[in-house]
């Protein structure tokens, strides 16, 4: 059972080659672009979308920020759209290797903390020292706020891979829980498929606000340094 | 499969036809039909090209365009997916001995 319950995780190979690669390729197939004014419905619908979270997002750079607005409105797209693909019976998740998001949350944060520091870098080194600390507290103070920034990255991509990864625990468990119950006793298989169907819900939720909540800090960490 | 090469993204573009289309080929001719295909990377990748246009001119870019466009996508990942993970799943059949 135990081997079962990870086989799922294991990036899938054709021969030894990463298949993880076509799959992480396929997103983009369900999200067309087009040269018309007015399209067809799938088209239109996913713009309005876009357009929607752009506008929320964005809107509190400056014009210097709004320079990644491509780079910020493309993530939040591929990590909705890849979370909610995994929600698929039997299909394969890349944001739940660690890997991927590391690779993902390394760079853009990066990206932040060194454009802060080459254009305005006294105001880049003052988010190190919040204001009005007492004068002894100040360099155990400038130790655990270096450690915040540090460590950033390593929240931002374990935050992503450990909610994913746990619901998708989660489901296989119940899910498997619920197949056993239901030649012992009913009415228990009926509320263990009650919680399977409202995790359903919460998986559904959490893939997109995962998407969200890392768009929304990789944003801030821009928004610090600009 | 009609043997057109070139873009092939909306239906007015005029593309030349290549050679038969393979429901004319005659059973004999058909190793020689295979063989005669483009199996290059870009012929390949036209392939996929032509692939997806003609499924996506036939049910997205309608002017009524249902769920049914890309739930049938979505259905295919998902068999894709399962026979992925068959190699798995095969040990958790009902069997009194694995």
């Amino acid at each position: 059972m135990n081997e079962n319950l990870f086989a799922s995780f294991i990036a899938p190979t054709i021969l030894g080659l990463p298949a993880a690669v076509l799959i992480i390729l396929f997103p983009p197939l369900l999200i067309p672009t087009s040269k018309y004014l007015i399209n067809n419905r799938l088209i239109t619908t996913q713009q309005w979308l876009i357009k929607l979270t752009s506008k929320q997002m964005m809107a509190m750079h400056n014009t210097k920020g709004r320079t990644w607005s491509l780079m910020l409105v493309s993530l939040i797209i591929f990590i909705a759209t890849t979370n909610l693909l995994g929600l698929l019976p039997h299909s394969f998740t890349p944001t739940t290797q660690l890997s991927m998001n590391l690779a993902m949350a390394i760079p853009l944060w990066a990206g932040a903390v060194i454009m802060g520091f080459r254009s305005k870098i006294k105001n880049a080194l003052a988010h190190f020292l919040p204001q009005g600390t007492p004068t002894p507290l100040i360099p155990m103070l400038v130790i655990i706020e270096t450690t915040s920034l540090l460590i950033q990255p390593m929240a931002l991509a374990v935050r992503l891979t450990a909610n994913i990864t746990a619901g998708h625990l989660l489901m296989h468990l119940i899910g498997s829980a619920t197949l056993a119950m239901s030649t012992i006793n009913l009415p228990s298989t009926l509320i263990i498929f009650t919680i399977l169907i409202l995790l359903t819900i919460l998986e559904i939720a959490v893939a997109l606000i995962q998407a969200y909540v890392f768009t929304l800090l990789v944003s801030l960490y821009l928004h610090d340094n600009t | 499969m009609a043997s057109v090469v070139g873009i092939f993204s909306h239906s007015s573009v005029s593309v030349p036809v290549k050679d038969k289309k393979l429901l004319e080929v005659k059973l004999g001719e058909l190793p020689s039909w295979i063989l005669m295909r483009d199996f290059s990377p870009s012929g390949i990748f036209g392939a996929f090209q032509r692939g997806y246009y003609r499924y996506y001119n036939k049910y997205i870019n309608v002017k009524k365009g249902s769920i049914s466009g890309i739930t049938m996508v979505l259905a295919c990942y998902v068999l894709f997916s399962y026979s992925f993970s068959y190699k798995h799943l095969k040990h958790e059949r009902l069997r009194k001995y694995h």
